[in-house]
């Protein structure tokens, strides 16, 4: 589970543009690479600790998703210790994202937060100082209340994973039931071909749904995010705030100028791409007057609005406009500065934005609270399908999407198998639940036991 | 009044296999148990393994237990079941005469060198300085040793539930014994209540078998013990009988229902779901017509007959009443009611995996008072608590096992892990390498373990090293020797119904074809060494199943990746930060021994996981006082 794998992530410092990196660490990390690299001079194996031109090509013939830089550093001179690959792309977010892609398909696995450095940690490569920094890292990531939360939300991915594991379940029932239970006569003998037929007209449903997640518009794109208020109500600092973080994906629009750079976030497995970044980080150096036009222009364009007040101050006749044009968004309120003061009711909100069921977040970015509950209340909104785009599909992130692949896989070498043989079936049918329930946090053996026991009735 | 190294309390199928482990290990073991003439008692069905159960008594045997000889040598009828799955989940099941199996277990034990049997009541468990140091019968004696292995079965606390009738006692009409679960309290062990239950006997005059189908034995030599291998088929078997309740019967049920301390409230606790009672099936499951039951014989100097699938607390009345609607039963009499039994018995989460009660050196628990239910499982965990007794007396490394090298290993850890709300049965599906876990490998598995703490006497290893050799000697030939296309060898294979070559191919390659056997194979090659049946079916087995048995071995290997990283016992989780505190009160209360274990216990997220792996490798740098 933590060691020996090959683990990939999108691996960018924040705050750089253009040129994003792919990192790869692991056994298998040079393998991989090579299957999708092609070198414009370089020829394989490619030397250690040297920088390669090339191509990484896509699945389809000839297809080619980015030129790159490739460095392929060995064992043991690395940060990690063990073989790793990076490869410098600069396509842009939706290139760098398909040669991650790519690498795991062919068999990395996505890096958890802080995978890279703890890999490092073990191997003996950080002292203890630094050692501390990284359990930081960890534990900010799994703060309670977020985990809780979003251990509760029920996605729509979450609930047909949950039905197709309902099916595997049963036919898993049926065929450990036979073989634990064979002679109680309401437990009938299954088939492998029964095993099999069924087990097909799951597969296309895994493959539909990996397929449906692939289309996701919140996956592909991000989800359009505004950052929205009157001047230093601390627009720039919660921007700076969420980009800080390791998290922090950088990036501009191929082709367009720094008036409109968009830059990406991922907040607990979401991408929000917050638009007009330039616009934010502009008004830190001259006077804000173009506040309510800028708002009624952007507030168009997202399918997340955070609107944010400023507590200390109250609500101000500025902050009245902005709301009247936010009808029919889905709001997040960021009530700021409330080391200063508090001045502004909820009740008052509420009525400043009449029918929306705004989260309201109580936040001092200069002192980094609040965050995490903005990334809870966002999070929540757009599993809940509450924000526009991720209402007409389905969210699903890398890590999940991967899951399903790896369900599909189970589900292939399950119908490859031997039909006389319905038990060894299971083996490749409780992989494949297993992988699905890396989507919605479950286990096999309990739930499988409970079934047989609520669906037949033994007992000798 | 004596000092033994080993005292083993109770004389039930944990107890027998722990006094024996110990006693053949070279420690001088006492038996304490209530009554001498219920050594091995047979208390519920008469029967031995089954799937899972099959491997565990196997497991028992590769080990140097006697479970398989004793049922090898008693029983009346053996089957193979689930022969038509695969191999990892073929089935032995026997039939046992219970007195016979009784007789011949009492017997074994006093012909065991070392061993004492010693009939009494066990009133309280002596310690000194938080280590057990022996035992106080009711009598006043006292036996002294430095390890006790608890195997109380039913018995403490034992009430008989029955209609409405209540009362203390135990299986075999005996007396339940009070004081030690006070004791066991005394010094600070949790304690649960469960509660499981057993069918009428009825006698055999009075069933009409005409009216019944008839369940014989298999007609091929069978056993369950290695050491009988090659088996010798058993003469005159004894057929059990299968007949179905139907809407009559389910009708009596019904309509007593409120005389059901089931029902009335008068039994709290769930029992096993595996083994409901009729009541409890004909409620649940109301749409169905008919129930399975099947008339098993206790023995063959008995006309006694056991009413498989009936098991109730009915008042006597309704049982007779119920029982005389089925098929072929319409006269039947009753010899000894059902009934259902309440006893106490240790919350298992409170062992380690040796089968040692934490924070208790020198008390080792086995069997149903951990929660278990079946004499299968007993024996394994008997053999185990007997093993690693007879370490700890002799300062010893104590045996492990884990869930990839045997059933006994996923049941141990199941229940030290995870612990268990209702009586805990052995199946095939909690096994997760279940293709690794075979019965017919069991030897394999176990008996070097079985060898290394000197159990395993040296004729049986000696034997074992010649079968592993002539296994991997085989395996490796086949892989070597090519067989041509030849007009020959297409012919044999046309003649077989196989496929033709369509060019040289390995015996190995050749007999992993589905449709190839060994058998076949040697039809092929003419040079084949004779070999003995199970070395046959080995080869086979291991050659077919190649692909899958690798692709559980790569599971293993994560999975031991895991069970490596062990956490020192003196952890002080509170020390740990960022736990959530749903995972620090789990990890506080289980005491898990390494991080793989951790990640069974529910309520342990991943998360947690890797914070706890961070704070180990953290805390041991930090022990070694510098950085890399």
């Amino acid at each position: 589970m933590f060691l020996e794998d090959t683990i990939a992530a999108i691996a960018t410092p924040p705050g750089e543009g253009g040129i994003g990196i792919v990192r790869l660490s692991g056994p298998e990390a040079v393998q991989i690479a090579e299957k999708i690299f092609k070198p414009r001079k370089a020829t394989f194996p490619l030397k250690s600790h040297r920088l390669h031109l090339g191509w990484v090509q896509g699945p389809q013939e000839g297809e080619i998703i980015d030129e790159v830089l490739l460095t392929v550093m060995r064992a043991p001179r690395t940060f990690t210790r063990e073989d790793v690959v990076e490869i410098n792309c600069h396509g842009g977010i939706v290139p760098l994202r398909r040669v991650l892609e790519a690498t795991i398909s062919l068999g990395a696995r996505l890096a958890e937060p802080g995978e890279f450095t703890r890999r490092a940690f073990l191997k003996g490569r950080l002292d203890l100082a630094q050692a501390e920094g990284l359990l930081q890292v960890i534990r900010a990531k799994t703060g309670e209340g977020l985990q809780a939360a979003l251990g509760q939300l029920e996605g729509t991915l979450s609930r047909r994973v949950r039905e197709i594991r309902q099916e595997i379940l049963l036919l898993l029932a049926r065929l450990e039931a036979a073989i634990d239970f064979p002679e109680e006569e309401d437990v009938d003998e299954v088939t492998g071909r029964q095993v099999k037929a069924q087990g097909a007209g799951i597969l296309e449903k895994v493959r539909a749904l990996a397929e449906g997640a692939r289309r996701g518009k919140i996956y592909r794109d991000g989800v359009e995010t505004v950052i929205i208020g009157r001047p230093n109500v601390g627009k720039s600092s919660l921007l700076n705030a969420l980009l800080r973080e390791e998290r922090a994906i950088v990036t501009e629009v191929a082709g367009t100028t720094r008036d409109q750079l968009e830059e990406y976030v991922n907040l607990a497995g979401i991408p929000l791409k917050i638009v007009d970044t330039a616009g934010i980080r502009k008004t830190r150096n001259r006077v804000e007057i173009i506040g309510v036009e800028r708002a009624r222009n952007l507030a168009q364009r997202g399918d997340l609005v955070i609107f944010i007040l400023n507590a200390a101050e109250g609500i101000a006749r500025e902050d009245r406009e902005i709301a009247s044009i936010l009808q029919g968004k889905q709001v997040v309120v960021l009530l700021n500065k409330i080391d200063l003061g508090e001045n502004i009711p909820e009740a008052e909100v509420r009525r400043l934005l009449p029918g929306a069921e705004a989260p309201i977040i109580r936040a001092s970015l200069i002192n980094q609270q609040g965050l995490e509950e903005l990334e809870l209340a966002i999070s929540q909104l757009v599993f809940q399908g509450q924000v526009e785009g991720s209402r007409a599909d389905f969210l699903a992130s890398l890590r999940q999407i991967q899951a399903l692949e790896r369900a599909s896989a189970s589900l292939l070498d399950m119908l490859a198998g031997p039909l006389e043989d319905p038990d060894l079936l299971s083996i490749d049918l409780k992989a494949a639940y297993a992988a699905l329930g890396e989507i919605t946090g479950e286990t096999v053996e309990d739930d499988l036991l409970d079934k047989i026991f609520a669906e037949f009735c033994i007992g000798k | 009044m004596g000092s033994y190294d080993v005292i083993v309390i109770g004389g039930g199928h944990a107890g027998c296999e722990g006094a024996l482990a110990a006693a053949r290990m070279g420690c001088r073991t006492l038996m304490v148990t209530l009554s001498l003439e219920t050594i091995a008692l047979m208390p519920c069905n008469p029967a031995v393994g089954g799937p899972a159960k099959g491997h565990l008594v196997r497991e028992v045997d590769a080990l140097g237990g006697e479970m398989a000889r004793n049922i090898d040598a008693t029983c009346l009828q053996v089957r193979m079941l689930n022969t038509t799955k695969g191999p990892a989940v073929h089935a032995l099941r026997a039939q046992a005469d219970k007195r016979r199996y009784e007789e011949r277990m009492r017997r074994v034990l006093e012909d065991t060198r070392n061993l004492d049997l010693r009939q009494g009541v066990v009133e309280s468990l002596l310690t000194e300085g938080g280590r057990v140091t022996g035992v106080l019968l009711a009598t006043g004696t006292v036996f002294a040793a430095p390890a006790v292995v608890l195997t109380t079965g039913t018995y403490l606390r034992g009430k008989i539930i029955l209609g409405d009738l209540q009362y203390d006692g135990a299986p075999g009409g005996q007396v339940a014994p009070q004081g030690l679960s006070r004791s066991l309290k005394d010094l600070g062990l949790d304690l649960m209540r469960f509660k499981t239950g057993t069918p009428a006997r009825v006698d055999g005059r009075t069933l009409d078998f005409s009216r019944m189908m008839e369940q014989p034995g298999d007609g091929e030599p069978l056993s369950f013990s290695f050491r009988n291998m090659p088996a010798r088929e058993l003469p005159d078997q004894m057929s059990c009988w299968l007949t179905h309740t139907n809407e009559r019967t389910h009708r009596v049920i019904q309509e007593n229902l409120h005389r059901s301390p089931l029902f009335t409230g008068q039994i709290e606790g769930t029992g096993p779901r595996y083994c409901p009672s009729i009541e409890d099936k004909v409620v649940r499951f109301a749409d169905k017509a008919g129930h399975q039951v099947f008339l098993e014989p206790e023995g063959r100097h008995t006309l006694e007959y056991y009413v498989q699938g009936m098991s109730t607390s009915l008042p006597e009345d309704v049982q007779l009443a119920m029982l005389q609607t089925v098929e072929g039963m319409e006269k039947v009499r009753i010899i000894r009611p059902g009934y259902a039994i309440e006893y106490d018995c240790i919350e298992p989460t409170q062992l380690d995996r040796t089968l040692e009660v934490r924070g208790l050196p020198g008390l080792f628990t086995a069997g149903q008072v951990n929660g278990t239910s079946g004499y299968e499982e007993a024996a394994a965990q008997g053999i185990l608590a007997g093993i690693n007794a007879a370490q700890k007396a002799r300062g010893r490394d104590m045996l492990v096992l884990d869930r990839s090298q045997a059933y006994l290993g996923v049941l141990v850890d199941d229940l030290v892990t995870k612990g268990t709300s209702e009586p805990y049965r052995m199946l095939t599906s909690r096994a997760e390498y279940r293709l690794l876990l075979r019965q017919d490998n069991a030897d394999l598995r176990l008996t070097p373990s079985g060898y290394r703490v000197g159990l395993v006497e040296e004729k049986q290893y000696q034997a074992f090293l010649r079968k592993r050799d002539q296994v991997e000697g085989e395996i490796r030939r086949l892989g070597q020797v090519r067989v041509n296309p030849t007009p020959e060898v297409q012919e044999v294979l046309t003649r077989l119904g196989l496929g033709e070559l369509s060019g040289p191919v390995t015996l190995e390659r050749l007999l992993k074809r589905p449709e190839m056997d060994y058998a076949a194979l040697k039809k092929l090659s003419g040079d084949i060494p004779p070999l003995d049946r199970e070395v046959e079916r080995q080869v086979e087995i291991q050659v077919k199943y190649a692909g899958y048995i690798d692709k559980q071995k790569a599971q293993v290997e994560k999975f031991l990746r895991m069970e490596k990283r062990s956490i020192p016992e003196d952890i002080d989780y509170e020390g740990v930060p960022g736990l959530r505190k749903e995972a620090r009160e789990k990890l506080k209360k289980h005491r898990p021994r390494s991080l793989g274990q951790a990640g069974r216990i529910s309520g342990v997220s991943p998360a947690d996981l890797s914070i706890l792996l961070l704070y180990l490798e953290q805390r041991s740098r930090a022990g070694r006082g510098s950085g890399p």
